[in-house]
């Protein structure tokens, strides 16, 4: 773990180097400050840090901090994975692709709802009935503690750390705009800010952060649309047609287009999106949070219905954007002739566009509590990665008190804070929607695997699935390197070895394929008392017997 | 768990029906939502003249199968869901009821 840690730090490092010496890529320019836009993120920090007071006062133990007390309902859970879900990247990211590709930003976006399906079907209440804290309790419910839950811990922090690399550039870049201060210092004020929720708030905290905000984003959307849509007098077809009329690809908009020019790589991202989601560290602890099998499930079902929601939103948003914004000189920047403020801004422009400085100064400090509650929830799933997985379970056995754990786990997240900070400055210049895209191949290929496996698969022994686990996270993360994201555009290599920018449909199977065949040939006392241990998992992650409320744990 | 208890909810009719019921419909309706969603990829990398064909003015056939799909997750969520919530629910009960 340690010395993965460190290669994949060192790979880091280099990226940012690279970046550092990179040339001409597109970056935001410093903007006038925006009197509304701070005056209404002030108010949400405010209300925020009101809640995180309230909520350290009610987070005692290590299972307050992890999972709120087991005590969130399945409509407030449901908001709250919708929010973890709606991410910066989601809405300034996919209703810049929709403004840029047309309607290939919705071939981009469907990948991140069909996801949740497979979650409910397959998942969710097993992972309710049979875990606790983090996902790793459930893959080591009947295999070993101390090889699972190090791979569980991998998983998770590498899918943690993509996934904040991608929030925190997105954060720079909004809070340069807005603010009109460095990117750098943008960095520290959301490092900060996460902290200060995680570390005194716990899963109590972030879970209203999550859900405060996203309503505001749902509500912020939902008026953005209907002002877009009263502009033709709710007549999409009217709005569509405009668009056809004025974007620079005419027609290509209105069908699939560049996106799939590699049909291998589209599906290889579509796997990735499709199982990634069942793997993803910070969403599965969400599972923790209600009392039951019940209301996890219903949490599935709002989460679903909101986000399909959103993406239908940021559709039209992205169209909005192509009618109302690409055609006013306002938001163009005479040097580069893009956006001002760089590619991800159509949203932000068009709030201005529809609604006035009002109405982008609330969706502008909208975006950055987007970011702020999603950096939140993400460092949380890596802290309980390291303090309950890897400080509890493997190095102290178990032997620990729920004070000395929580200890530890807000050390962690002070120390994935600076990490953060540190990351976020290194990659300024990165595409963020596609950032995310790594984040749920290595949630596909290490932790999905593993985890189906573990529940519906009897004879997945510790060495099957230990092996598997790591075999697919090296593959996603080894192929992802290779690819010409980063050994073209990073490295700066003429071509690259791995042809295809998602790795995904090889990683995955790879994965699969090594926990099958180690398991199968895994002959020793270990596999049989894993063998042995399933029925009773499976009878209990069927019923629930034995799993009693999350808060009594 | 205890084996006894184990033994006893594994005989259980109720939890044969239960697992039965419930592993089918949720490898059915995790099966479909697969076929739906790489049927709509393979749809946009191979056949873009027929998702180019106009439906209503500008708008393309591609509109109505992406609208669909996401129609189809969030339906086959909430049928999942909904089927879960009553007859499952009350087999589990019976279940957790019996084993006591």
């Amino acid at each position: 773990m340690n010395r993965l840690f460190i290669l994949l730090m060192a790979f880091l490092l280099n990226v940012g180097t690279a970046f550092a010496a990179g040339e001409g890529i597109e970056a935001t320019s410093k903007q006038a400050t925006n009197p509304i836009a701070i005056a209404m993120f002030v108010a949400f920090v405010l209300l925020t840090l009101a809640v995180t007071y309230w909520a350290a006062k009610k987070t005692k133990s290590a299972s307050d901090f992890y999972t709120a007390g087991g005590g969130i309902t399945g409509f407030q859970n449901g908001l709250a994975i919708a929010g973890d879900y709606m991410s910066a990247a989601s809405f300034l990211g996919i209703s810049a692709l929709v403004f840029t590709n047309g309607f290939d930003g919705l071939i981009y976006s469907v990948g991140f709802l069909v996801g949740w399906p497979i979650i409910i079907t397959l998942m969710a209440e097993r992972l309710r009935n049979l875990g606790r804290f983090t996902f790793a309790d459930v893959i080591s419910y009947r295999l070993q503690q101390t090889p699972l839950r190090v791979l569980a811990a991998s998983g998770t922090l590498v899918v943690v750390l993509f996934y904040l690399i991608a929030q925190m550039v997105g954060a720079g870049q909004l809070i340069k705009l807005l603010f009109g201060i460095d990117y750098i210092y943008a960095e520290f004020i959301v490092g900060a800010l996460m902290i200060l929720y995680v570390t005194f708030g716990g899963m109590l905290a972030t879970t209203w952060v999550q859900i405060i905000k996203a309503c505001l984003l749902l509500g912020g959307a939902t008026l953005m649309a209907v002002l877009v849509l009263a502009h033709y007098g709710f007549d999409p077809i009217a709005l569509f047609t405009d668009a056809v009329k004025v974007s620079p690809k005419h027609e290509a908009i209105m069908v699939p287009g560049s996106f799939v020019a590699n049909p291998v790589n589209t599906i290889s991202l579509g796997i990735a999106l499709m199982f990634g989601t069942a793997g993803l560290p910070h969403i599965l602890m969400r599972f923790f949070t209600v009392s039951n099998a019940k209301e996890a499930r219903k949490s599935v079902f709002f989460a679903t219905g909101f986000i399909g929601y959103f993406y239908i939103l940021t559709f039209i948003i992205g169209f909005g954007a192509i009618t109302l914004v690409a055609t006013n000189p306002a938001y163009i920047d005479p040097i580069t002739k893009g956006l001002i403020g760089g590619a991800n801004m159509p949203a932000i422009w068009l709030a201005d566009a529809v609604g006035g400085s009002l109405l982008q100064g609330f969706i502008a400090a909208v975006a950055f509590a987007t970011i702020l509650a999603v950096v939140s929830g993400l460092t949380l799933a890596g802290a309980s990665a390291v303090s309950h997985d890897l400080y509890a379970s493997v190095f102290r056995r178990g032997r620990v008190d729920s004070a000395s754990e929580m200890r530890v786990s807000k050390m962690t997240t002070v120390a994935l804070g600076i990490m953060a900070i540190v990351l976020g400055i290194a990659f300024e210049k990165q595409n963020i929607a596609f950032m995310v895209g790594l984040a749920f191949a290595i949630a596909a290929s290490a932790n999905f695997p593993v985890l189906l496996l573990s529940v519906v698969w009897k004879k997945l022994t510790t060495r099957g699935a230990t092996i598997g686990g790591f075999a697919g996270l090296l593959a996603a993360l080894i192929l992802t390197v290779l690819s010409p994201a980063i050994w073209v555009d990073v490295i700066h290599n003429k071509a690259a070895i791995f042809p295809y920018s998602a790795p995904a449909l090889f990683s995955m199977p790879l994965g699969f394929f090594f926990c099958w065949l180690f398991s199968v040939t895994d002959k020793s006392e270990r596999a049989a008392i894993d063998i042995n241990g399933f029925e009773a998992q499976y009878i209990r992650s069927q019923t629930g017997i034995g799993a009693s409320g999350a808060s009594s744990h | 768990m205890a084996t006894d208890l184990v033994s006893r909810v594994k005989n259980d009719p109720n939890y044969i029906e239960l697992e039965k019921k419930r592993n089918s419909l949720g490898v059915t309706l995790a099966v479909l939502m697969l076929v739906i969603y790489f049927a709509f990829i393979l749809l946009v990398a191979f056949f873009k003249p027929l998702l180019a064909t106009p439906v209503y003015g500008v708008v393309t056939l591609a509109f109505p199968v992406g609208l669909f799909v996401i129609v189809s997750a969030i339906g086959i969520t909430g049928f999942y869901v909904s089927r879960a919530n009553s007859e499952f629910d009350t087999l589990t009960k019976k279940i957790v009821e019996a084993a006591r």
